[in-house]
């Protein structure tokens, strides 16, 4: 009777949990209701939590002995690892956003993993297609771990150079082919019941080390430039893992969560992936870096410094400015600055927006994330489709530590690695400042043919500082006439 | 009446079918300016693993499957709390124009690494 209220209790907890992890993320699709969808996941996430804790009534009969100190080991780490998570989710800054969500992914990959080891260690799985399942949820559990750890080392800057070698890609594929093969012989063997060649808890280790090293070797040769993309990919591959989980545990909400993220996860992939003109599988299986070290010819014409002053004067007196950030506005933390510079430009009856590429920053949608921490409303920032065509006739293009998304060779270009990408037509503006620390080339290593074009004029400097003598140059003007 | 239920065969494929149509629908329109966040969201729910790590864990009977189950539901703990977090903080910075609520600042910016 109380083990039958148990399984209500929990049923109806995960019923309500998965209901509210859909509407969740269905809020989370329009900035305006975005904020209340995370707290409605958050709240199915909860229940989900607490009400589960009542398998402490129908654990196993083997594990009853076990329990008291189970109950302390799980109250420990539930404790442990939220702590530290939710501090350190707190407080990275925004542009270490990337890393903070590959590394979240690699945490759920392993747990996955984790469990499906435990449920594999123990024998307890029934029937065939729950041990290909916790199989297959292990391996791709694993590989979603350790990827999403060398993901997240790049990102970060531990790891600075892909890794390649000659013969990688059949390294790579005997690799995996070997954990596939001990797969199927663990499955053979238990099915069977015959005598293995080893004992199981060694053939699993070899399978989850296996599993691990795949991930390590798939992710070490992809460049950083990809890494969203890659992400993406183990995100929605955790989604997967914790699904099979699901059926091998038999626990209707990580079935339909797990299952819900690897859908959405896909799709988003493949978003990103059109976004940066990249196909998946030329993400995992192609070397971008390769392509771009090829001698290019010599570019007509030179760059125009000109002063800060001169360009923040100029644009103050312009009818409109589109202003183009990237990544580099990031790093030298000028969004607020910027801001500060733009509202100027508004009081002085100039028409601002933002142009924001999809993959501007380091993952897509993180520009609009560091420019929505600055304060810039978010119906100033327009996407790539939606102002490309006014670019024409506005007076100032304001190019901020952004580089490969406005190069026109991807217009023209066909030897260029990022032809055929969409960019964003800064060039048809009638004049173009460029915000840049220095000469050099973009994160992707191409020479950028707009900087040398004739209405083009590139601001040398630190984009903050930069940006202060703007603000300085705007104000004197308004001191001067009062 | 009993309420323990088993999902095997065709109603488990359901779920599965069910759910990843919705999950594909729920995302498909949704605008660039939340795809950080969006993945930062789908993130944090599949921290539903730690519901697993605690079965799992509970469950656990030897020395081994102990130890596989602390780092299950220690791994998925921090899934679940820090997909949270960042994605509360990356989404409480959306505004329009019209609102004038300032934003509350909720930590400081730790110094940034050269690119």
């Amino acid at each position: 009777m109380f083990t039958n209220l148990t399984h209500l209790i929990t049923g109806a907890a995960d019923l309500a949990a998965a209901f509210l992890f859909m509407y969740g993320l269905k809020r989370m699709s329009s900035p305006v209701s975005a904020p209340s969808g995370i707290r409605v996941a958050g709240f199915g996430m909860l229940v989900a939590i607490l009400a589960n804790f009542l398998a402490v009534f129908t654990v196993d009969p083997a594990a009853k002995p076990h329990l008291p100190v189970n109950i302390i080991l799980a109250v420990v780490a539930l404790l442990l690892g939220a702590s530290v998570a939710w501090f350190k989710g707190r407080t990275v800054a925004m542009t270490e956003m990337p890393q903070m969500v590959a590394i979240y992914n690699g945490l759920g990959g392993g747990a996955a993993g984790a469990i499906a080891a435990v449920e594999l260690y123990g024998n307890k799985t029934h029937g065939a297609t729950q041990l290909l399942l916790a199989l297959l949820g292990g391996l791709i559990g694993a590989v979603s771990l350790s990827g999403s750890v060398i993901a997240w080392a790049k990102l970060d800057e531990v790891l600075k150079k892909p890794l390649r070698f000659p013969g990688q890609r059949y390294l790579n594929a005997a690799v995996l082919f070997a954990a596939l093969v001990v797969a199927g012989y663990i499955v053979f063997t238990l099915q069977q019941g015959g005598a293995a060649l080893l004992p199981m808890a060694t053939l699993l280790s070899i399978f989850f080390g296996l599993t691990l090293l795949v991930g390590i070797l798939v992710t070490l040769p992809i460049g950083g430039a990809d890494m969203p993309v890659v992400i993406s990919i183990y995100n929605a591959a955790t989604g997967l893992a914790v699904g099979f989980d699901g059926y091998v545990i038999q626990d209707p909400a990580l079935m339909i969560a797990g299952m819900v993220v690897g859908a959405a996860g896909t799709l988003l992939t493949l978003l990103m992936a059109k976004a940066m003109n990249r196909s998946v599988s030329n993400v995992l299986f192609s070397n971008f870096g390769e392509i771009s070290k090829k001698k290019r010819g010599k570019m007509k014409g030179s760059e125009k410094p000109v002063e800060a002053s001169d360009a923040g004067i100029f644009m103050r007196y312009a009818a409109s400015v589109i202003i183009i950030p990237g990544y580099g506005l990031a790093v030298a933390q000028a969004q607020e600055k910027l801001y500060e510079f733009v509202k100027l430009l508004q009081a002085a009856g100039v028409k601002v927006r933002f142009a924001v590429h999809p993959v501007a920053g380091r993952m897509p949608g993180q520009m609009d994330v560091l420019l929505a921490e600055a304060g810039v409303p978010y119906d100033l920032i327009f996407q790539l489709d939606d102002i490309n065509g006014d670019f024409a006739n506005t007076d100032v293009a304001l190019v901020i530590g952004a580089n490969d998304v406005v190069n026109p060779a991807a217009r023209t270009d066909k030897s260029s690695p990022i032809y055929g990408m969409p960019i964003l037509n800064a060039d048809k503006a009638k004049k173009v400042y460029v915000v840049k620390r220095g000469q050099g080339k973009g994160y992707s290593g191409i020479e950028n043919e707009l900087f040398y074009e004739d209405n083009c004029f590139m601001v040398y400097g630190d984009a903050q500082a930069v940006l202060v003598k703007m603000i300085e140059s705007v104000r004197g003007l308004g001191a001067a006439a009062a | 009446m009993n309420f323990q239920i088993a999902l095997t065969g065709f109603a488990a494929l359901y779920i599965f079918m069910l759910a990843a149509f919705g999950g594909w629908v729920i995302i498909g329109n949704v605008p660039a300016i939340l795809h950080t966040p969006l993945m930062s969201g789908s993130n944090f729910v599949h921290g539903i693993v730690v519901v697993g790590g605690l079965y799992a864990l509970l469950n656990a009977s030897t020395v081994t499957e102990q130890t596989i189950g602390f780092f299950a539901v220690l791994m998925g703990a921090g899934n679940v709390a820090g997909g949270y977090a960042v994605t509360d903080r990356m989404l409480a910075m959306f505004k329009t124009s019209g609102s004038h609520a300032p934003h509350k600042r909720t930590h400081k910016k730790p110094a940034l690494k050269k690119v």
